[in-house]
């Protein structure tokens, strides 16, 4: 018998009960569209976290100067800052397997005026290293040219937020900016970044060459006179455990401030994309977990499907009765319930996906959920219907095929 | 012989004991023959259909039908036994409901695997050969009584078997349209077509050229009988209204 007509008979049967079909569908159709939004759900919010590393570079680790809370008398002693320049130059250079790039970075706040506009900001004296640990671009004009580098220009590249605010919709670039009474010239403005995992906008800042953070801004201070930074923005190589270069840079820079055994450390080291990596992970089980519960309907979805299905073949015993004495095999019957069963899962399953396409848009539109549909969860999906269909039609279809033709045609 | 049997005994498990239905049953049936079998309910002649029609396997002794031993055969073998050598007409007809006339007589032919187009010409071809032409597209609960069992035998003849099993073909049937349903099996037997008949009524068995009585799952009784003719009795029958 071909599966043309088998099909046919199939489709034939389901249509006579359409109320019947449709209801035991409606299990199978709410358990697919579950799956769906649920993993689209799920994947939105592990987007958003990656989304977020991404931002913030991925693979960085940040040092921090540790003078103000470092409580051993034998401190560098006199210095504020305990790392330097030196420092990150030390570490791309001594660690190059592991370290992509090391950017020193001077940090200092104030109020950056232009005209009768004043606007309260962090700057940043960074070195090229900066750009590229940050994978952060320059959306309009250019970079810092060496030569600024080296002679403290009196040039600054200016963060979306800061733009927005000083500038409005003038065009900032080639315009003066004035952070605590010195003059730069703006040369460019950065790419958006957004907002970082702590709610910082990290768009609200003002970057320049270190050279002129520390001898024309921060001036006659401490800082000043040293190399010394109060962080080092480092990335690590694609690839390398970032536990590993962790340990390695902190046994550099241990050895470079001549630290004894025991004796605490004089920086302070924060790996912020292993912190996202664990709210991705944890997002990511969360994610398993919403699917996981909505999986549970698509079982209870294939037990209305086994139960319907029982009831069919009951109803049906004397038609299964007389195929069987016209000449069907066991296995025609088998074939025959089983194509049912996979069919109502099917056609369940394929109005799961409409159904859970749809859902899953509307709830980002409403709940404004970040919503990231998958391929291979609809895929799933559909997968598992099917095999819920085969799974659930069997035991009905079998119990069908195996009915003795006699009892089955003398059936009240 | 078309077909020969052998001490064929069945057996039913009843609990611990065996209660036996048909007790070492030796007959013989040569192609063309029109045989009526009867004898009370729990007689064993509805076992013995069973078994002819390939729907039971045999406790014990043979059976062959034409040159194939039967009692020897898996069930999928049994399945195709029965798709290909025989039609079976039933008490209840056992038509697929929702399901055109058309459809209904080629069931067989869909398990014996025709293509589509030949399995309507067919079907077609025994439709015509009923009576029921003009009938094609309807459905059981359209056709009468009457009608319904000429789909049935229609359906019976779709493979064109070498025996055809009725099991009382006429037990649903009034008086009329029941001689009107041995016309029809008497006009296939004049055609070449074996027919084994299970009934209780006398008048309907005097239709068939022999008739076998069982008893406590034996043949009591295997007798020629000169038949009635069903067409002539027809038009001796008062005209009714038509249903």
């Amino acid at each position: 018998m071909s599966f043309a007509a088998i099909l046919r008979i199939a489709l034939g049967a389901l249509r006579v009960n359409k109320l019947r079909s449709a209801l035991t569908m409606l299990g199978i159709i709410i358990g697919v569209a579950a799956v769906i939004v649920m993993i689209a759900v799920g994947n939105g919010a592990q987007a958003r976290v990656e989304d977020q590393i991404r931002s913030l570079g991925s693979n960085i680790i940040i040092v921090f100067s540790a003078s103000a809370t470092f409580t051993g008398a034998r401190s560098g002693a006199g210095t504020l800052q305990t790392i330097s320049e030196d420092d990150a130059y030390a570490i791309a250079r001594e660690l190059p397997d592991e370290i992509q790039t090391a950017a020193p970075v001077l940090r200092g706040t104030g109020q950056v005026v232009v005209g009768n506009a004043n606007w309260s900001t962090t700057f940043y004296g960074v070195t090229p290293e900066y750009f590229e640990a940050r994978e952060w671009t320059i959306a309009e004009g250019r970079g810092f040219e060496p030569a600024e580098m080296n002679g403290a220009a009196k040039v600054a590249l200016i963060g979306q937020t800061v733009a927005q605010n000083l500038f409005g919709d003038e065009n900032p670039i080639d315009q003066a900016i004035r952070i605590r009474k010195v003059p730069l010239t703006v040369i460019g403005i950065l790419e958006r970044k957004g907002q970082s995992m702590s709610g910082q906008d990290q768009d609200d800042l003002v970057l320049m060459p270190i050279s002129t953070a520390r001898k024309r801004i921060l001036g006659a201070t401490a800082l000043a006179k040293s190399r010394s930074v109060g962080s080092m923005t480092i990335k690590v190589r694609q690839g390398v455990d970032i536990k590993v270069a962790e340990e390695n840079m902190r046994e550099l820079l241990r050895q470079r401030h001549r630290l004894q055994p025991g004796q605490d450390d004089d920086f302070n080291v924060r790996n912020l994309s292993e912190i996202l990596q664990a709210q991705e992970e944890s997002s990511r089980v969360l994610a398993m977990l919403l699917a996981a519960v909505a999986s549970v309907s698509l079982v209870v979805g294939g037990i209305g499907i086994m139960n319907i299905m029982l009831v069919s073949v009951t109803e049906r015993t004397r038609e299964i009765g007389l195929r069987m004495a016209v000449g069907a095999r066991g296995r025609d019957i088998l074939t025959q319930f089983l194509v049912e069963a996979v069919t109502l899962s099917l056609i369940g399953g394929l109005v799961g996906i409409l159904l859970g396409i749809g859902a899953a848009k509307l709830i980002g539109g409403l709940a404004e959920w970040r919503i990231e549909l998958s391929v291979t969860a609809i895929l799933l999906a559909a997968g598992f219907a099917a095999v819920i269909g085969i799974f659930f039609g069997f035991y009905p279809a079998r119990k069908a095929a195996r009915l003795s033709p006699i009892e089955a045609l003398r059936y009240e | 012989m078309l077909i020969r049997t052998a001490a064929l005994t069945k057996e039913y498990p009843m609990g611990s004991t065996v209660v036996p239905a048909l007790r070492g049953v030796s007959v013989e049936i040569g192609a063309g023959e029109f045989v009526a079998v009867m004898g009370p309910s729990g007689s064993g002649k509805s076992t013995f259909m069973n078994l002819l029609g390939c729907l039971d396997h045999p406790s014990a002794g043979q059976y062959w039908l034409g040159d194939q031993e039967i009692s020897r055969l898996s069930g999928d073998e049994l399945a195709a036994v029965r798709n290909r050598k025989i039609g079976f007409v039933f008490q209840h007809f056992n038509l697929l409901p929702r399901t055109s006339a058309l459809d209904n007589v080629a069931l067989p032919l869909l398990y014996g695997n025709m293509p589509p187009q030949a399995r309507r010409e067919q079907a077609l071809k025994r439709l015509t050969q009923v009576g029921l032409a003009d009938r094609l597209d309807h459905q059981p609960t359209q056709l009468s009584g009457g009608q319904q069992q000429r789909v049935a035998i229609a359906r019976a003849l779709a493979n064109d078997p070498t025996l055809v099993l009725a099991d009382e073909p006429t037990g649903a049937l009034d008086s009329r349209t029941s001689v009107e349903i041995m016309a029809l099996l008497q006009a296939l037997n004049r055609e070449g077509i074996t027919i084994v008949l299970v009934t209780h009524e006398r008048d309907i068995a005097a239709f068939a050229k022999r008739i076998i009585q069982f008893r406590d799952g034996q043949v009591v009784e295997d007798r020629m009988n000169a038949p009635d003719d069903a067409a002539a009795a027809l038009v001796a029958l008062p005209a009714e209204a038509a249903a």
